[in-house]
């Protein structure tokens, strides 16, 4: 579903150039929980980027479900964006004068999906993170955890093919951290595609498959043996 | 379509959530609407006033008159209207309706009872009712019989009945115009003021009288009223009442016309010039004050550009496009200006009929709904205007930037 090919990505310091990423090759199918680790500077969060069609590669070709999105101009990869990838990030990046609805909603609105559908979607994907009670409040009106599942809510909301989450659990307690992962596992179990980026070890081993990143490069691709097996 | 309904949603919200930075920022195009609908409506209510003094002389009516140059002044030698170029206007012009001739008498006061008063004194015949369109609240105007028989009678305005202190219906009663005896047998509809004097300081009575009291000697200095009888004609009318009126002054071809033909209207048309003229003006400086309003827009526009990065980056995570993003704050800075328009239209017609209630005698102040359109919509597209450059701004930002800001 997710084929990376010669992945370069290069980046201009002043006089400069230097490779984020020095050719990367990645296969990653239907369903599959990965883990993508590594120290900072590694090129990790320029790959998740990449995957996550907020950036394009400066050499390469990257294929999602069929489509070549390494060309893409920014209103394709809008679209990609939107209805391909969920994304949540460490610090939740909801939308604050909007409530907890309207944040689920906001996908669906570029999509052009009309109101009374969107609310329906909305509510659905409420329903699966288990806040549908917390509709109507405001994101400075919940807990951490709670702000996250929203995060989580609105991720899905739109179907995705990927579910993209950049260090969920780093503004988290540990408690918490716990919650958020069962809901990543129950969401593979249910057949979504997660990808996870961290540098938890706790974090990665609740994946099946680790990348580990280091230097622009994949460096190791372990499957965790004891997880898949389940 | 939705996203578009979504991201004026948006921007309101947006808006609502600094209310108080909103105001300001809005303030320059709340002043600058403010003060033109202010003027604007008390220079409408003006002319509005004015025109419907005019109004009741229909574009259907015109007026000939001798035209004298300075030379002619100078000289003494005047040129005049005579009857023969009134007889022809009657009776050989297709397309003219009524005709009025029209002749001020020049005469000492006029007095009863020990009072006096100078009113104008026209002398006209029955037609001059029909022609102006000037009706009796009293009695009646003057009639054939009247011219005929040279009856001593007179219709008088209302100012001149005030002035001579007559009764209230003073219909029947004798007064003097100069020595001549008059017997009153109407009087008009008030006309109100015009510019602070009166219309209905005057007094009309039968053309042939009138010429009796100029003396037959003295030439009277005369004019005409007349109909036309399609509106439509009007042009065609003028054209042919010229050719007729040459015809009967014996003028030769290529000389110049010593008289004119004109609309009743060209005073309304005159004035009209004025107050166009006037509104211009003072359209290119309320321009300059909504030009220095949209400037302070711009700058809110991209402090706020400047905050919401992290926001921008989120949405474009999510999916929206560059447009999206560019909508939404056009919308948001265009919204901004309107409410500021729409604030200061009210405002600034309060302001308006403040300041006419103020004056005395000024007619209350009017603001078209053509001037509240088209000052709203201005204001709103100043905003969309100033907009553009933050908004661009906003949409072109990259989106792993923008989420990465603090």
């Amino acid at each position: 579903m997710i084929s990376l090919t010669n992945i370069v990505k290069r980046y201009k310091m002043g006089e400069e150039e230097f490779k984020a990423l020095d050719g990367v090759d990645l296969e990653i199918q239907r369903n599959e929980y990965v883990a993508l680790i590594g120290p900072s500077g590694s090129g990790k969060s320029t790959l998740m980027n990449l995957l996550g069609c907020l950036d394009t590669p400066s050499e390469g070709k990257y294929v999602l479900n069929g489509r070549d999105t390494s060309t893409m101009d920014d209103n394709d990869l809008a679209k990609v964006r939107n209805q391909e990838i969920g994304f949540i990030f460490q610090s939740f990046h909801l939308l604050p004068r909007m409530t907890v609805l309207q944040n689920v909603m906001q996908p669906l609105v570029y999509r052009g999906i009309p109101k009374a559908e969107r609310v329906k979607m909305a509510s659905e994907a409420l329903d699966k993170v288990g806040l549908s009670h917390r509709m109507g409040h405001r994101p400075n009106q919940l807990s951490g955890g709670q702000r996250q599942r929203v995060a989580v809510a609105r991720a899905l909301v739109g179907k995705p093919s990927i579910l993209l989450a950049d260090e969920p659990t780093g503004n988290l307690d540990s408690k918490t951290s716990a919650e958020i992962m069962a809901l990543f596992d129950e969401l593979h179990q249910q057949g979504q595609t997660v990808i996870v980026v961290t540098h938890e070890p706790d974090i990665a081993a609740h994946c099946h498959r680790t990348l580990r990143v280091s230097d622009g490069k994949i460096v190791q691709d372990s499957i965790n043996a004891k997880k898949a097996a389940q | 379509m939705y996203a578009f309904m979504e991201a004026f949603r948006a921007a309101l919200s947006s808006l609502m959530a600094h209310r108080m930075r909103s105001f300001l920022t809005t303030l320059g195009i709340l002043i600058g609407t403010g003060s033109v609908i202010a003027v604007v409506s008390l220079v409408q209510g003006f002319s509005e006033s004015i025109k419907s003094q005019f109004a009741d002389i229909g574009g259907s009516t015109m007026t000939l008159q001798a035209e004298n140059n300075n030379e002619n002044f100078r000289t003494g030698k005047l040129n005049n209207i005579h009857f023969a170029d009134i007889d022809a206007l009657r009776y050989k012009v297709p397309g003219v309706g009524v005709v009025a001739p029209i002749m001020q008498v020049q005469t000492a006061g006029a007095s009863y009872k020990g009072r006096t008063g100078s009113p104008q004194i026209i002398a006209t015949t029955t037609e001059f009712q029909a022609v102006r369109a000037r009706f009796p609240e009293y009695g009646r105007f003057i009639v054939e019989s009247d011219d005929k028989g040279r009856r001593r009678v007179a219709v008088i305005g209302a100012q001149l009945r005030d002035d001579l202190h007559m009764p209230e219906n003073p219909v029947g009663e004798f007064f003097r115009i100069g020595n001549e005896w008059f017997k009153v047998v109407g009087m008009m509809e008030k006309q109100g003021e015009l510019l602070g004097f009166s219309q209905d300081n005057y007094a009309v009575i039968p053309f042939d009288v009138g010429r009796a009291l100029m003396g037959n000697n003295n030439e009277p200095f005369i004019s005409a009223s007349f109909t036309v009888q399609k509106m439509e004609e009007v042009e065609q009318v003028r054209e042919r009442v010229k050719r007729a009126v040459r015809q009967s002054r014996g003028l030769k071809p290529g000389q110049e016309n010593d008289f004119k033909v004109e609309a009743a209207d060209t005073f309304i048309k005159q004035f009209d010039k004025i107050t166009g003229t006037a509104t211009a003006v003072l359209g290119g400086i309320v321009g300059i004050s909504l030009l220095v309003g949209g400037i302070g827009i711009m700058n809110i526009m991209l402090v706020s550009v400047t905050e919401r990065t992290r926001e921008i980056g989120i949405l474009k995570a999510l999916g929206a496009t560059r447009r999206d993003i560019l909508i939404q704050f056009l919308l948001e800075a265009g919204l901004l200006a309107l409410l500021g328009g729409i604030i200061g239209i009210i405002l600034g017609y309060l302001v308006g009929m403040g300041i006419a209630a103020m004056i005395p005698g000024f007619p209350p102040a009017q603001a078209p709904l053509w001037v509240v359109i088209a000052a709203a919509g201005f204001s709103a597209l100043v905003g969309v205007i100033f907009g553009i450059m933050p908004a661009s701004k906003a949409a072109a930002l990259d989106p792993i930037e923008a989420l990465r800001f603090e």
